[in-house]
């Protein structure tokens, strides 16, 4: 078959892209070889686009055993544990089918933290939808909901913890992205490097049909009118076969008998082959008439491409075979010697004793192209907001609005549809600033969260980009866990736009600042670029991933009052700062201004001390101050409490909105009982921690002096209407 | 007292149920679905789960696995059985419950703690409880709506066959205390020789103070009495 | 008038319900059997008397909601 420049384009490749192919190959790519280097060479696959900024983040650190580079990152929390997660996105599949989209992400994720011999403890996931009165929303919602349920219910791995958010920006561009946790044995961690030659290359799992074919070049395309025909491309989920290759996998984990070891994921055989033989500086030779099929007369390329779910592939050591064929019978899967290792250097494509392709691997991994996109810096905003111009709301008024918002609302509605409970080691579940996992038969845990805020990021990607990081270290604070590391899901627009660019440039400034400070190192991640339609791109999005340690097991504080007539103090300082806030946008629907200053310093001691007086055991519940103000953090500590609160007017603030819906950062709330009171003031004092006193617990009523008075029932139920009528 | 868990391939509470066995010092053993033989056992547990990824019916292909003939076999000859969510959707596909599991009639699956009532505290089961106890348990399945006929629904109340059912935190039981549209609020149910117990509700769950509460507990311990 | 509809994935996608089916009722000695399926069926009646516009309000339906065109086929028949 003749190349044209159509079939090029058809493979998401540029004319230029391909004459660079030519070079490498020094003659015409066949059609099977052009498939190749499209699925390597896309966004997806090879980070053409974000490389280049991806290198400034620091991955480093006394706790890292392995950062990005591998199927996910790997971190040690002492003794012999090592907990091992990733985050990725499945952003477009979900848009196209919901349900089936959103369970292959978190099946794909899943695969990724198991490869490396971790047993799966938790999921999570962060997913954005549009407006919710936009005519999609309600049944994409509904599709990713029940997509994410079925495939982590049925495999038995608890969900734990999530972010749901609404913003029209999404409207033709949803976000669905997983996150997966596992826990492993430091010593016995699996990587895809492989090593030796003529070692046998196994195929095992499920059965290789024509799904999802070009799936990685469509991830990397923005949709248009027409991404309604791509639609047959997308795979289904089958969670049992997982379940069944996940306990196999373990169980051949057990003894010596991998080499290396590669889920097949976005391009399939295509991206696992050639990046197992690359990171081990050897060739790969396939016979792909021994591929397990599900179809018939599936051609080479089919094979190459597919990206059926739920398979992986092996490099077993020198007479193991037999040993491994019997675990993989035992759970029913298919098991097949399909290649071997060479000293080639290439990828060798054999169908019917016949090569039908072979290109040099170094052409499709280190050789794939890199840009240095054009760029442009965000000028920061110069809109001010002067509150005087705006009409005047009460301040119950204004607090009904926020807790009644889709964003706001209870998730119950959604989390009643995960189940959080299974293996009996979630200590704390969703509903907390993060969820916290026992170490099985261990006195430890570790805590996690994913955290968001693309309206901060879109006004100022770096102020944005290091709020994030904030935040989720804030989140991991309250329950106690010292942050250890994270991982990042970026979704960004299209990046051959400069604008998009310079926010994920910046956005990636930020993180990094943040994260360098913090010592909270980058791990592991996924870049997920051309999020939008028609030219329109999504706000952008960095979610962060972050996972903690426990070193010593406790009943979990969670953020609900615990007691009658304890002390509230507001750890950090209140400024005021409206712009960009939830209080504006809810009442006002004004979404201006520049985000919150982030004061890293501040950050950091606040922090650490928080974490002190919960060592000490001196508080009985604390929450972190984001999203909403003081007012809403305080009702949200007053759910699922039988207590209220009575707060002080502030001494200095004139403007109370300001006071109780400003989003200044570096804030917690902490109840303190009255007796430990002295104890934990010295502590704050001693540290040079900025505190005030704002109230304390009481029965039945939120209560400002003079200005509200709401019983928590109302709260309540004004908090959980939205969902349950949507 | 001897214990076994059958675990079918998509089982995955099996872990779960011998973690809580053994802290009661049950001495417990794992059987793989393929076995042809059971271990001597004086209860056999089937675990919660998605045994067959639920495919087909819930409960129903594992209903056909080459174990379950011994499982029918020692049930029948009085030995006491266990099915928990999943394990109860395979006792009622096997016919050793009667009845069956439907799906929950909001059409969702449902993860929380839920509180149920013991209707009977006099079987093996459950005669560490309080009659009427209230327990605070977790449930977590997709089809948990029991339905039966009329004729067993009569059998059930009047042999006192009804193990749990589903109330609020006073005991109340009413259509708003029912999580998944359960005949009668049933969460749980004996057969006539009351050694068999099927529940949707995850005893195992409940073992633990700092994981949730210890409401568990006493279905373990009732059968060590 | 009274239709019938079946719902089937399409060819090519996998269907991991039928498959599950498949090998039980292999591993139960039914060992002629080829290849399973599973699928969906409708029995809908509907108020028109000409057959062709009965059948296009159907087949409206099947596109509206009965059936996910993404991943399934359908057939329309009358009973």
């Amino acid at each position: 078959m003749k190349i044209t420049n159509k079939i090029i384009e058809k493979h998401g490749l540029k004319l230029e892209e391909y004459e660079n192919i030519k070079r490498l190959l020094q003659r015409e790519p066949n059609l099977l070889e052009l498939g190749i280097f499209s699925a390597m060479w896309n966004e997806h696959c090879s980070y053409k686009s974000s490389r280049l900024h991806l290198k400034k983040l620091p991955t480093k650190g006394k706790q890292v055993i392995q950062g990005p580079g591998e199927n996910a990152g790997v971190i040690d929390i002492g003794d012999d544990d090592a907990i091992i997660f990733k985050i990725e996105s499945h952003n477009h599949p979900s848009y196209i089918e919901p349900y089936q989209g959103a369970a292959t992400g978190v099946g794909g994720i899943l695969r990724d933290v198991f490869t490396m011999g971790a047993r799966p403890i938790a999921l999570l996931n962060s997913i954005h939808f549009g407006s919710p009165d936009h005519p999609k929303t309600k049944s994409l919602l509904n599709g990713v909901v029940s997509g994410i349920g079925g495939y982590g219910n049925c495999i038995g791995i608890p969900t734990v913890a999530g972010e749901t958010k609404f913003n029209a920006t999404y409207n033709e561009n949803i976000l669905v992205n997983a996150m997966a946790v596992g826990h492993a044995n430091k010593n016995k961690i699996f990587y895809s490097k492989a090593k030796g030659v003529n070692k046998s290359v196994v195929y095992v799992g499920s059965k290789t049909g024509r799904d999802g074919i070009h799936g990685a070049s469509m991830a990397s395309a923005e949709f248009d009118e027409n991404s309604d025909e791509k639609k047959p491309t997308v795979q289904v989920g089958d969670p049992f076969t997982e379940k069944l290759l996940l306990e196999a996998c373990l169980e051949l984990m057990k003894d010596n008998s991998i080499i290396s070891i590669q889920d097949m994921g976005a391009a399939g055989l295509t991206s696992s082959s050639v990046e197992m033989a690359s990171k081990g500086g050897l060739g790969m030779e396939l016979e792909l008439d021994k591929v397990p099929c599900r179809e018939e007369n599936m051609t080479p390329y089919e094979m190459m491409l597919s990206e059926s779910q739920e398979r992986m592939l092996i490099i077993l050591d020198d007479g193991k075979e037999n040993s491994a064929k019997k675990i993989f019978e035992k759970w029913d899967l298919d098991f097949v010697i399909i290649g071997k290792t060479t000293n080639t250097k290439n990828l060798t494509l054999k169908f019917n004793n016949k090569i039908e392709g072979e290109i040099p691997i170094n052409a499709l991994a280190s050789k794939a192209p890199v840009y240095d996109r054009e760029w442009v810096k965000k000028k920061p905003t110069k809109e001010k907001i002067n509150l005087k111009d705006l009409k005047k709301i009460k301040i119950e008024d204004a607090l009904v609005k926020i807790l009644s918002s889709p964003n706001h609302s209870n998730k119950s509605w959604i989390t009643n549809q995960y189940d959080q409970s299974v293996m009996c080691d979630t200590i704390q579940k969703s509903g907390s600033d993060a969820a916290i996992i026992r170490i099985h038969n261990k006195d430890k845990a570790i805590a996690v969260s994913v955290d968001s805020s693309a309206n901060y990021c879109k006004s100022n990607p770096i102020l944005g980009g290091k709020q994030i990081v904030c935040e989720n270290w804030r989140n991991l604070i309250t329950v106690g866990a010292k942050p250890l590391a994270i991982t990042n899901c970026l979704n960004f627009g299209n990046p051959e736009n400069k604008e998009v660019m310079g926010e994920f440039t910046e956005c990636l400034d930020g993180i990094k600042e943040a994260c360098e400070f913090l010592n909270y190192p980058v791990v592991s991640g996924n870049v997920s670029f051309y999020n939008g339609t028609n030219k329109k791109n999504i706000f952008p999005t960095p979610v962060i991933g972050g996972v903690g340690l426990i070193k010593k097991l406790f009943k979990p504080l969670g953020h609900s009052f615990k007691k009658d007539k304890s002390k509230l103090i507001l750890i950090g300082k209140t400024f005021g700062h409206l712009e960009q806030s939830c209080f504006l946008k809810e009442n006002y629907s004004i979404n201006k201004g520049m985000p919150p200053e982030i004061n890293l310093l501040n950050e950091k001691n606040n922090g650490e001390n928080l974490l002190k007086l919960i060592d000490k055991n001196l508080i009985l519940s604390s929450h972190d101050v984001s999203n909403g103000g003081l007012l809403v953090t305080v009702s949200e500590m007053i759910f699922n409490s039988n207590y209220g609160a009575k707060l002080h007017k502030p001494k200095k603030l004139t403007s109370l909105c300001e006071y109780f819906f400003g989003e200044d950062q570096a804030r917690y709330v902490v109840e303190i009982d009255e007796n430990n009171y002295s104890k934990a003031e010295k502590i704050l004092k001693d540290n040079n921690i900025y505190y005030e006193m704002i109230g304390n617990t009481q029965k039945d009523y939120l209560e400002i002096d003079g200005e509200l008075k709401i019983s928590t029932k109302d709260l309540f139920k004004v908090n959980n209407k939205w969902y349950n009528n949507y | 007292m001897r214990s076994s868990v059958i675990v079918f391939p998509g089982s995955n509470c099996d872990r779960d149920i011998a973690v809580a066995l053994e802290k009661m010092q049950f001495k417990n053993q794992m059987v793989w679905h393929k076995e042809t033989k059971l271990p001597k056992s004086d209860l056999i547990v089937l675990p919660g789960g998605f045994s067959y990824g639920d495919y087909l019916r819930s409960g129903a292909i594992a209903g056909k696995s080459l174990i379950i003939d011994e499982v029918i076999k020692e049930a029948n000859a009085g030995c006491l059985i266990l099915g928990i969510c999943n394990g109860f959707q395979i006792l009622t596909e096997t016919g050793l419950l009667k009845g069956t599991l439907l799906r929950n009639k909001n059409l969702k699956f449902i993860n929380k703690d839920v509180h149920v009532k013991v209707i009977n505290n006099e079987t093996k089961f459950s005669n560490k409880y309080k009659k009427n106890q209230i327990l605070n348990i977790n449930i977590a399945h997709n089809e948990g709506n029991y339905f039966t006929n009329s004729k067993h629904l009569d059998q059930l109340k009047k042999d006192n066959l009804i193990a749990f059912k589903y109330c609020n935190e006073d005991g109340k039981i009413n259509e708003s205390t029912n999580p998944n549209g359960s005949l009668e609020s049933i969460a749980g149910i004996y057969n006539s020789k009351k050694n068999i117990l099927g529940m949707m509700p995850h005893p195992e769950r409940m073992v633990e103070e700092i994981v949730s509460n210890k409401d568990g507990i006493n279905l373990f311990s009732s059968l060590l009495s | 008038m009274k239709f019938s509809v079946t719902v089937t994935l399409k060819k090519d996608v996998l269907d991991p319900q039928g498959k599950v089916v498949e090998n039980t009722l292999m591993n139960m000695g039914m060992k002629d059997l080829r290849n399973i399926r599973q699928g969906k069926y409708f029995q809908i009646e509907v108020d028109e008397n000409d057959q062709s516009l009965a059948e296009k309000k159907i087949d409206l339906m099947c596109k509206k909601l009965l059936v996910n065109l993404i991943i399934e086929d359908y057939k329309i028949n009358k009973i």
